[in-house]
């Protein structure tokens, strides 16, 4: 079976239903969470994006593996949870109530 | 306690020479004025309705849906390069002509010719008309008079403009020092773009308005930062560095302590892991020479970034760590509008950099969403005009030009009008 993440980040393929090439299905999933489950992929996967950064640096987006574009998508979405988990304490902006701004171009990997 | 030296005249409002008695809000709630604005405002000023970018080669086009100015606009690259606008009309009987599966829907791609789906007229990139079908059945119909119908456009640094007014004077002219201090800004650099878009309950002029006054910021967006930075940033308040007026177009010039802040701990962990955030990248990337005349007018050692208003609906923030964002407020309405925000970026050449992008284009939302919400609850209180008069303070001068600037168009078509039909 191939890998769907870098085999040094193999441990975070628990966390795959969060590769996702858009910041609409992040968003979306992020909202379809519960802070249980936000909180415990943010605890796992910040320490790894902590330690990846030297890595990252050396992956260049000309010729990205597909490992390496999940892995970049996943962490995509750990740096849309780290609003609800560091400081909104809900999925949710707080004070945004019915207010929706959807991102309509995003730059691919 | 002042931070930074106001005007001699005590005031940045009193300097501009506006008024500083409370303001009425009324051009805000009437249906009637709204219909006024759309005859003096957008028929009348250049509007920015895209970037070259969105044009990379002859034949490529896109629309925008201009509900303001009743009308549709194709915007297309030439095989000569040029680009054109025209109304989105076919000459034979007004169908729409460019769009997909919804008429209403904004489409963008690229093509030879544009060929109507209703009886397959075609026209070239230029707008000529080259077939009608059955063109036999027709009486005396000569194709060289039934092009589609241009509109005026002009670009300036790779903003494409348009103008439904033939007598404006040209783009560079209307747009002034501020667009001539920025000629040189390396915008053709930052080319990775994140577009955001929403429909918002409030008169266009609400939203310019939140933008153009960050004396909102340390209250309503209190939440966004750390609790000790939240209630250091309620203490102080927010003044800006200084406050500009150019014709209709205004410049809001503000500091920017937090690309990089100056204590770490002041902002969130994944700030400081990616370090980026609202205000950008905190390592800025290399971009060459930048036009120093057109930004941080006072010069400041804390200058983070500048915010100008384009009269009518065209802000362009440009910040210190060499990227760039745009907001557009198209209305739909006298209480209803489309804003559109676009982030650009020197594109990332690798993970590490796309993911810095991300946080600050997340971080964008994180505030929009906060701002878009205050801003239907302002328009249908307003609306009830149970109060009228609202007090401004100086540092809302922005605001106040805006208003007074759109009055005065108003009155001014409304005068040329009478006059002419005197």
């Amino acid at each position: 079976m191939s890998n769907l993440l870098p085999a040094e980040y193999a441990d975070l393929e628990k966390f795959a239903d969060w590769i996702l090439p858009t910041e609409k299905e992040r968003y979306a999933k992020r909202l379809a969470s519960s802070m249980d489950e936000l909180q415990a992929f943010y605890d796992e996967a910040f320490p790894r994006l902590e330690a990846a950064v030297p890595y990252l640096k050396t992956v260049s987006l000309e010729d990205i593996s597909e490992e390496d574009r999940n892995l970049t998508y996943l962490f995509c979405s750990l740096v849309n949870v780290t609003f609800p988990v560091e400081v909104w304490r809900q999925a949710r902006v707080p004070d945004s109530g019915a207010s929706m701004v959807d991102c309509i171009v995003e730059p691919a990997i | 306690m002042a931070h930074f030296p106001k005007p001699a005249e005590g005031s940045w409002t009193e300097h501009f020479k506006i008024d500083t008695s409370p303001t009425s809000y009324e051009d805000s709630i009437s249906p009637e004025h709204y219909e006024a604005e759309r005859e003096a405002i957008f028929k009348k000023t250049w509007l920015n309705i895209g970037r070259v970018e969105q044009l990379p080669k002859g034949g490529s086009y896109f629309t925008k849906e201009l509900s303001a100015a009743k009308t549709s606009v194709i915007v297309v690259r030439g095989k000569d390069n040029e680009i054109r606008s025209f109304h989105n009309i076919c000459r034979h009987r007004g169908n729409k002509l460019v769009w997909n599966d919804f008429p209403r829907e904004e489409v963008s791609g690229s093509c030879r010719q544009f060929t109507c789906k209703y009886h397959g007229w075609r026209y070239d990139l230029d707008g000529e008309l080259t077939f009608v079908q059955q063109e036999g059945e027709f009486f005396d119909l000569d194709k060289q008079n039934f092009g589609l119908a241009p509109i005026r456009t002009e670009v300036w640094e790779g903003f494409v403009f348009i103008n439904f007014d033939n007598d404006a004077a040209p783009l560079k002219e209307y747009l002034g020092a501020y667009a001539k201090g920025l000629d040189t800004y390396p915008f053709g650099k930052m080319t990775e773009v994140y577009k955001y878009r929403a429909e918002i309950g409030a008169n266009w002029k609400l939203f310019i308005d939140a933008f153009m006054e960050f004396y909102h910021a340390p209250i309503l967006h209190q939440k966004q930062a750390v609790d000790d930075e939240s209630r250091k940033l309620r203490e102080v308040g927010y003044e800006a560095l200084s406050y500009g007026v150019d014709g209709p177009h205004a410049l809001v010039s503000s500091w920017g302590g937090m690309a990089p802040p100056k204590d770490e701990s002041m902002v969130k962990p994944i700030e400081r892991l990616l370090r980026s955030g609202l205000f950008g990248l905190w390592d800025a990337p290399d971009v060459g020479p930048i036009p120093e005349a057109g930004l941080n007018p006072t010069r400041h050692k804390a200058w983070g970034e500048d915010s100008f208003l384009f009269f009518p609906n065209f802000m362009l923030l440009v910040w210190k760590p060499n990227w760039y964002l745009t907001y557009h407020y198209w209305p739909t309405s006298y209480n209803t509008h489309t804003f559109e925000c676009s982030l650009y970026f020197v594109p990332p050449t690798n993970a590490y950099e796309r993911l810095q992008h991300e946080l600050a284009a997340v971080t964008f939302k994180e505030y929009a969403l906060q701002d878009a919400n205050t801003l239907e609850a302002t328009q249908t209180m307003l609306e009830s005009r149970a109060v009228t008069e609202f007090p401004l303070n100086d540092q809302e001068v922005a605001l106040r030009h805006l208003h007074t600037t759109a009055r005065a168009y108003v009155a001014d078509h409304k005068a040329e009008k009478d006059q002419a039909s005197a």
